[in-house]
């Protein structure tokens, strides 16, 4: 069974775009076969964080609008095998997605795929509530900081509202991804515990990666840093991340800041 | 093709009206209501309101244009009006029109006293989201997050953290209390009187609390 995944957050900027890629990689190559769907139609920047953007010709909006057949659109990733992208259009806005169109799209790539990613634009507005209604997975992607946490609680709230599955009273199964973290402010107090931000959203936790210097590295090079940099602390949490996702049971790794060994370890690939 | 003669039937039909009954100064009066109703907009919603004059006393049509007008700006429904002679509400009157007849209710401002009704919320309540219950006590397992929001007529009793906002006893209901397994909130409100996160005791953040009415204000302690 096909799932979708929905990567989401309200706040913006907070690094939906980079999980849904690092992500994608990750998945691909534990060996389902992955779309990425880009939902930020009109700031499209997947292609760009996959080193796609020269190969775009047809686009989500395109299909939706039946001036293009899917497979036409479908970019194959070169690098990784079973991982495609479907890009956003970056000359429409996001008026020209229309529910009927994304319904039979997600349908579609359903069909083809084992895992459609659906990489979601900030805001509570038209283009996330898309991105999220045929869900039945979802990333909820959050910074330990305060406006971010209490954004991710709304976007949660439309989960759990205004999706197809919440509409016949089932539950969108949904998962906690805190990015960013950056294990010396957290320890000078100057950003929220990942304690207080799990217990504040009540969702279960499925990994906590570094602000770090390869994951920008990795996306001005055009290559998610689960491709680029497979061994970094960042990377390895977004692994990890998909074990937990198809369902295995472990104890999440908070990048720690202390001496002693681990936080060696960690002081050396966190910049 | 016979003509069909059809009967109109005249049928009754009941509604508990709301009765405001405006006093002098108007515009402090005006003041009032409308933080009144931004607080619990939902008491008027949908309802129709009477509005007794006896107590404005005899004042100008002015007076009575400058009323209506600002009860319409504030979405109220007024379907008539008392308390004004039938002399002057004759010929003439371009406001709402006179109603005899009316009869108070044991609860004016509300529909025939209410069954015991509770809603009891068995998850989160997520920043956004608003649960309202216009007939009695609202019971969450589970948080309420920063920026959502708990409306009751009755009592409000939150199992986890309260971190949004909790205003009980909104259709005059003095003796609503609220209780939290854990106070964080931004605002309690009891009856229309409310305190928020920074007039709250410093020292029962994070405490299990209850609030209630003592009077004209709004206590809070912890629960032991
Ligand atoms: N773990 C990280 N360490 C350092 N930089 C990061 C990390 N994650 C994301 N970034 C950077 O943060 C910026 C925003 O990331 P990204 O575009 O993925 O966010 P987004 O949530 O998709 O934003 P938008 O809401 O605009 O779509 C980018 O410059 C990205 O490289
Ligand atoms: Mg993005």
């Amino acid at each position: 069974m096909a799932k979708v995944l929905v990567v989401t957050s309200g706040k913006g900027g907070v690094g939906k775009t980079t999980s849904t890629a690092a992500l994608g990689v990750a998945l691909a190559q534990s060996g389902q076969s992955v779309v990425l769907v880009d939902f930020d139609v009109g700031l499209r920047n997947l292609d760009l964080i996959l080193g796609a953007e020269r190969r775009v010709v047809y686009d989500l909006i395109n299909v939706i609008q039946g001036e293009a057949k899917l497979a036409q659109a479908l970019i194959r990733d070169k690098r990784v095998e079973n991982l495609s992208l479907l890009a956003a259009s970056q000359t429409r806005d996001k008026d020209a997605l229309s529910s009927e169109g994304v319904a039979r799209v997600i349908a579609e790539l359903r069909e083809k795929f084992d895992w459609v990613i659906a990489d979601s634009p900030a805001g509570i507005e038209r283009g996330a509530t898309h991105a999220m209604y045929h869900a039945d997975v979802a990333v909820v992607v959050t910074n330990p900081e305060v406006s971010s946490v209490r954004d991710s609680d709304r976007i949660i709230g439309l989960l759990d509202s205004k999706t197809e599955r919440a509409e016949r009273g089932e539950q969108v199964e949904k998962h906690l991804l805190i990015t960013r973290y950056d294990p010396a402010r957290a320890a000078r107090g100057e950003m929220l515990k990942i304690d207080d931000v799990v217990e504040i959203l009540s969702v279960p936790l499925i990994g906590v990666v570094p602000e770090s210097e390869e994951v920008l590295r990795a996306s001005n090079l055009g290559m998610p840093v689960t491709l680029s940099a497979p061994e970094s602390v960042a990377a390895r949490a977004y692994f990890d991340a998909v074990r937990r996702l198809k369902g295995e049971q472990f104890p999440v790794v908070i990048p720690a800041e202390k001496r002693g060994f681990l936080g060696k370890l960690f002081g050396s690939r966190v910049a | 093709m016979p003509r069909i003669r059809t009967n109109i039937r005249l049928r009754g039909r009941s509604f508990i009206a709301i009765a405001l009954a405006p006093e002098a100064p108007l515009d402090a009066w005006l003041d009032g209501l409308a933080e009144q109703v931004g607080r619990a907009p939902e008491v008027f919603a949908a309802r129709p309101v009477v509005v007794d004059l006896s107590a404005l006393g005899p004042v100008d049509d002015g007076e009575y244009a400058v009323l209506f007008a600002a009860l319409a700006a504030l979405g109220i429904r007024v379907i008539g009006v008392e308390g004004v002679d039938a002399a002057r509400a004759g010929a003439g009157w371009t406001h709402p029109p006179l109603l005899v007849g009316g009869r108070p209710t044991a609860e004016p401002a509300e529909p025939p006293r209410p069954q015991p009704n509770a809603i009891i919320i068995a998850r989160p309540v997520r920043s956004g989201q608003t649960v309202l219950n216009p007939a009695g006590d609202v019971t969450v397992i589970g948080a309420v997050s920063s920026g959502a929001e708990i409306v009751a007529a009755g009592s409000i009793h939150v199992y986890g953290p309260l971190r949004g906002r909790a205003i009980a006893g909104f259709a005059g209901g003095g003796g609503a209390r609220i209780f939290c397994q854990r106070l964080e909130a931004e605002l309690l409100s009891i009856d229309g009187l409310y305190r928020t996160a920074e007039e709250m005791p410093a020292g029962l953040r994070g405490q299990p609390a209850q609030a209630w009415l003592d009077g004209e204000n709004l206590q809070i302690q912890k629960l032991s």
